[in-house]
């Protein structure tokens, strides 16, 4: 695929995150994937709901929708419902989707409906100044939580697992080679593709991710997983993860006979992968991808199946239920 | 056998309760005696009273599900205050039903309920059907459980379950009373029963019992047909219709007028989920049904399809839309069409789920957060539903605007029988996808937010337009250009806009008339929404009593028409009877200053209707010389 130019997609707003913010990198990426994919601007929605990652419909122009807090899969939803031609993301955060909007979220996800959500992960409140929040993790000092927070943190994958998802990827804000093929694939899928993109908040939460993220440190700190492949990382990808039978767990093994082979359509080798995190790699790439019938085409089935019928048949249906007919003509 | 029944005199009209316990039938037996009565011609209006328990223990009073139904030959207009005939399927049915009926009532009882058991927990001390507890009343027990049981004895059916067909006894009973034919009944139990014989042929068995059964006792007809040839109803171009189906049709109505496909989207509550069972029902291609996961998603989900180029309704009760009231702003600050219909039903919290009343008024208008004007809009029957959505709706399509319809737990579920809706005479529907669609191809956002002069109204410029890509939001926008803007004249001219819209609506609507009595009236009896039959049935009995009475009934609440103060001003005192503690009251002296010393309230809050008498009394409360 030749590359095109990502400016393409973009508007003529000034983009006002903070400087340093992983979320240029992500809009960069976004705008890259649209314009390779050959998005049409006019077919195409942004929605978000509130939070610093949910200003990015400002800066995409193709029709854009910033909501409310947490309620952007709802708003989504019946935007695709009422027209499914429509190419439908979402953006939210990690405060936007897992707290306030969890219940929405879920639901988007069990009813499988073809949008694609970026669900940016900071552990952290940015816009509202850097309270704790759903991923944060234990001890997280925070405005709200001198002390240390004492919740622990929910799994953003492994919250769409549980609710269903059939397209779960991760992946790292500043990565502008894998992120741009995460998103096409994303897009690619039918049904929702829920993508977690790790992000740096450098007001906030400064490198909260670095340990793993960090360049220098990702051969070892990454296991980059692609369906059909080993699942191998290190310098020289000379170690691999393997399946401890006893445990139900993975571990590293230096013995590339025992590595596993990525199957993008296990669900239980994908809650693995998404439980994998320090002293284990993370995991990377497209983790879970299966494919189940879409609420959207079944809804268009019911929904806009038959001639509509006259409105004066309709008053003259005896009741809705048609009790009454039978009488009338009785008559 | 008891001859008593012909104690009971014929007369034009009659008001049916059928009480029993909520698994007795008594909603579908109401039901169904409403079929047969409007089938059968007769003008009608009905009510469901009933607990919010699905099956509460059998035989208690808080269990007790009731339904009422006014008929006649003339027009009916509410459900009636006190009943004249009482089906009491059990003695706690009869014990809560005793306070409502009139003197002279005929009650039938199923004697065969009132055991010792039952009599202790109805709180009964004694066997009412013995000694002088019923004086005052005709009273006509039926062993009705042993007929019933005897008229399925041939079927293979346990006990149980042929007890279970007592009420479709009783409706035969009532339907040979009346001298209704039973054609209506029983095509409908084929209809229903199709797949299920059995139960089928037992519950014609127990129709055709009971009729036979009144039959061959004599016990008279109560109803005089002639009363019903009088009246020159063309079966054909009436029908019965309940709130909720008359609020489906509106909406389908609204579909085929503005040529837009409607979404209703909407969470499960009482009770407003009966018009999600119709819509769903009446699988209309122009209106699809989505359930959302919760109140706040079912106006998500709407806005979502007013923002994709349908028209978003949601629909529920109060404690639904104090959820949604968040995202009724942003359709607001966004500027989307957006219809909401509230079943007001009694609070505060759970309140009494299964109960009417007004008391969401103020909640319309000032429910949010900000100053977020929105137009309110109340329907006053059943089949006013259809009329007041296609008001409702065409006003937040013209202006660009959350609407919200009033409407209440008693009239989402209350029938009447009206004439059919001259469906060529309604206008269309303008929407503003005209604006969008003449706006110049070119990329500047700034053309997405010139106005429509008349409306204010800004182009609905919808997904998949080419060449019309913008950005909305909930953040404040400039009034020119569309953007973000923090800028504080903005936030003001904005914000005027806004108001400004809104009171927009005035320009369209017609001035305030009188329903009846003349213009220099000494007292106005002023309603909105659900109270308009009885006030109607009040106004009319004072004018015929020879009062200077007259009656107002408001279908905009917000903004009021043009010349509302003058309008009201003509009159001395202005009486506003309302389920709730006066919220148009306050409304009223606080927006028309000038008729504020004149009003009079009236309220009452217990759950229930206004019955007529009490609005008679209330006004003849304000006739000193009397």
């Amino acid at each position: 695929m030749t590359k095109s130019d990502y400016k393409t997609f973009a508007t003529d707003r000034e983009v006002r995150w903070c400087p340093g913010c992983g979320d240029y990198s992500i809009l960069k990426s976004v705008l890259q994937a649209l314009a390779d994919t050959g998005s049409r601007p006019e077919n195409t929605v942004f929605v978000s709901g509130i939070g610093c990652a949910a200003r990015m419909p400002y800066y995409i122009d193709t029709y854009g929708f910033h909501t409310i807090h947490g309620r952007a899969p709802a708003i989504a939803t019946g935007i695709k419902l009422a027209n499914p031609a429509l190419e439908v993301w979402v953006v939210t955060g990690d405060g936007d989707g897992l707290s306030i909007g969890g219940n929405h979220l879920l639901h988007l996800l069990r009813r499988n409906i073809d949008i694609n959500l970026l669900l940016f992960n900071n552990e952290t409140y940015g816009l509202t100044k850097g309270q704790m929040s759903p991923t944060s993790r234990i001890g997280t000092r925070s405005p709200s939580t001198p002390e240390g927070s004492i919740a622990r943190p929910a799994s953003p994958c492994g919250f769409a697992l549980g609710s269903g998802a059939t397209f779960i990827a991760r992946g790292i804000d500043v990565d502008q080679k894998g992120l741009p093929v995460l998103l096409h694939e994303a897009k690619a899928h039918a049904g929702t593709s829920f993508v977690e993109i790790l992000q740096n908040c450098i007001v906030y939460n400064k490198d909260v991710f670095a340990p793993v993220t960090d360049k220098k440190r990702a051969d070892e700190w990454q296991v980059r997983v692609e369906h059909g492949k080993p699942l191998l990382f290190g310098a020289r990808r000379e170690k691999g993860l393997r399946l401890n039978p006893r445990a139900l767990a993975l571990e590293v093994t230096q013995n590339l006979d025992e590595v596993l082979v990525h199957d993008e359509t296990n669900a239980t080798l994908a809650a693995l992968l998404i439980a994998l995190c320090p002293p284990l790699p993370m995991a990377f790439g497209v983790i879970h991808r299966r494919s189940e019938p879409m609420f959207d085409a079944a809804f268009q089935v019911i929904e806009k199946s038959g001639e509509a019928p006259s409105l004066d048949a309709l008053v003259r249906r005896a009741t809705i239920h048609d009790h009454r007919q039978a009488a009338i003509d009785e008559k | 056998m008891t001859a008593a029944l012909h104690a009971v005199k014929p007369r034009d009209f009659h008001i049916v309760r059928f009480a029993g316990d909520s698994g007795d039938g008594m909603q579908l037996s109401g039901q169904q005696l409403t079929n047969s009565v409007g089938s059968a011609g007769f003008d009608l209006s009905s009510m469901q009273d009933f607990p919010a328990e699905i099956r509460a223990p059998a035989g208690s009073t808080y269990g007790v599900s009731a339904f009422q139904l006014q008929f006649g030959g003339t027009r009916v207009r509410t459900p009636g205050d006190s009943p004249d005939v009482l089906v009491a399927f059990n003695p706690a049915a009869l014990k809560v039903s005793l306070p409502l009926i009139e003197p002279g009532a005929l009650i039938i009882v199923d004697e065969a309920t009132f055991t010792d058991r039952q009599l202790r927990k109805a709180g009964f001390d004694h066997n009412p059907l013995q000694g002088n507890t019923l004086a005052d009343f005709d009273v006509y027990p039926i062993d009705i459980t042993g007929q019933t049981l005897e008229a399925l004895r041939a079927l293979d059916m346990k006990r149980p379950d042929a007890i279970r067909c007592r009420n479709f006894f009783a409706l035969g009973f009532l339907l040979w009373t009346f001298d209704l034919p039973r054609q209506t009944l029983i095509d409908w139990i084929d209809e229903r029963f199709e797949s299920l014989p059995t139960i089928r042929a037992a519950n014609e068995a127990a129709v055709n019992a009971g009729h036979a059964f009144a039959e061959t006792a004599e016990v008279g007809h109560l109803f005089e047909r002639q009363t019903v040839d009088e009246v020159p109803l063309d079966a054909a171009e009436y029908r019965t219709v309940r709130g909720a189906e008359a609020i489906a049709l509106g909406l389908a109505a609204v579909s085929r007028l503005a040529d837009t496909h409607l979404m209703f989207c909407s969470y499960p509550i009482t009770p407003a989920s009966s018009i999600l069972h119709e819509l769903a029902n009446a699988r209309d291609p122009a209106v699809s049904v989505f359930q959302a996961e919760d109140e706040i998603a079912s106006c998500c989900a709407a806005i979502g399809a007013s923002y994709a180029g349908s028209l978003g309704v949601t629909s529920s009760s109060g404690p639904g839309i104090a959820l949604k009231a968040e995202a009724i702003g942003l359709g607001i600050a966004s500027e989307l069409p957006l219809l909401i219909i509230n079943s007001q039903r009694a609070g505060p919290s759970t309140g009494l789920p299964t109960k009417t009343e007004q008391s969401d008024l103020l909640q319309a208008l000032h429910g949010r957060h900000g100053d977020t004007p929105l137009p309110v809009v109340a329907a006053r029957s059943p089949a006013d539903c259809f009329r007041a959505v296609i008001d409702a709706s065409r006003t937040a399509l013209r202006h660009m605007t959350p609407v919200i319809l009033l409407i209440d737990g008693y009239l989402t579920n209350a029938a009447e029988y009206s004439r059919l809706p001259e469906v060529d005479r309604l206008e269309p529907i303008w929407t503003s996808r005209q604006l969008a669609d003449n706006l110049p191809d070119h990329a500047a956002h700034d053309r997405l937010f010139k106005r429509d002069a008349a409306s204010l109204a800004r182009p609905w410029a919808i997904p998949g337009t080419h060449r019309l890509m913008h950005r909305i939001g909930g953040l404040e926008t400039d009034i020119s250009s569309g953007h973000i803007s923090y800028d504080p004249a903005n936030h003001q001219a904005k914000t005027d806009l806004r108001h400004e819209k809104i009171l927009k609506v005035a320009d369209f609507l017609p001035v305030e008339t009188l329903v009846q009595g003349e213009p220099q009236s000494q007292v106005l009896v002023l309603g909105w929404g659900s109270t308009y039959g009885a006030i109607f049935e009040a106004v009319r009995g004072e004018i015929a009593d020879g009062r200077s009475v007259a009656q107002a009934h408001f279908r905009f609440l917000h903004p009021f028409p043009p010349q509302t103060e003058e309008f009201l001003a003509t009159f001395d005192r202005i009486l506003i009877p309302e389920i709730n503690m006066g919220q148009l009251a306050t409304l009223l002296r606080s927006e028309l200053p000038r008729v504020a010393e004149r009003i009079v309230q009236y309220n009452q809050v217990t759950g229930l209707p206004f019955k007529v008498q009490e609005i008679r009394d209330a006004i003849r409360g304000l006739f000193t010389d009397d």
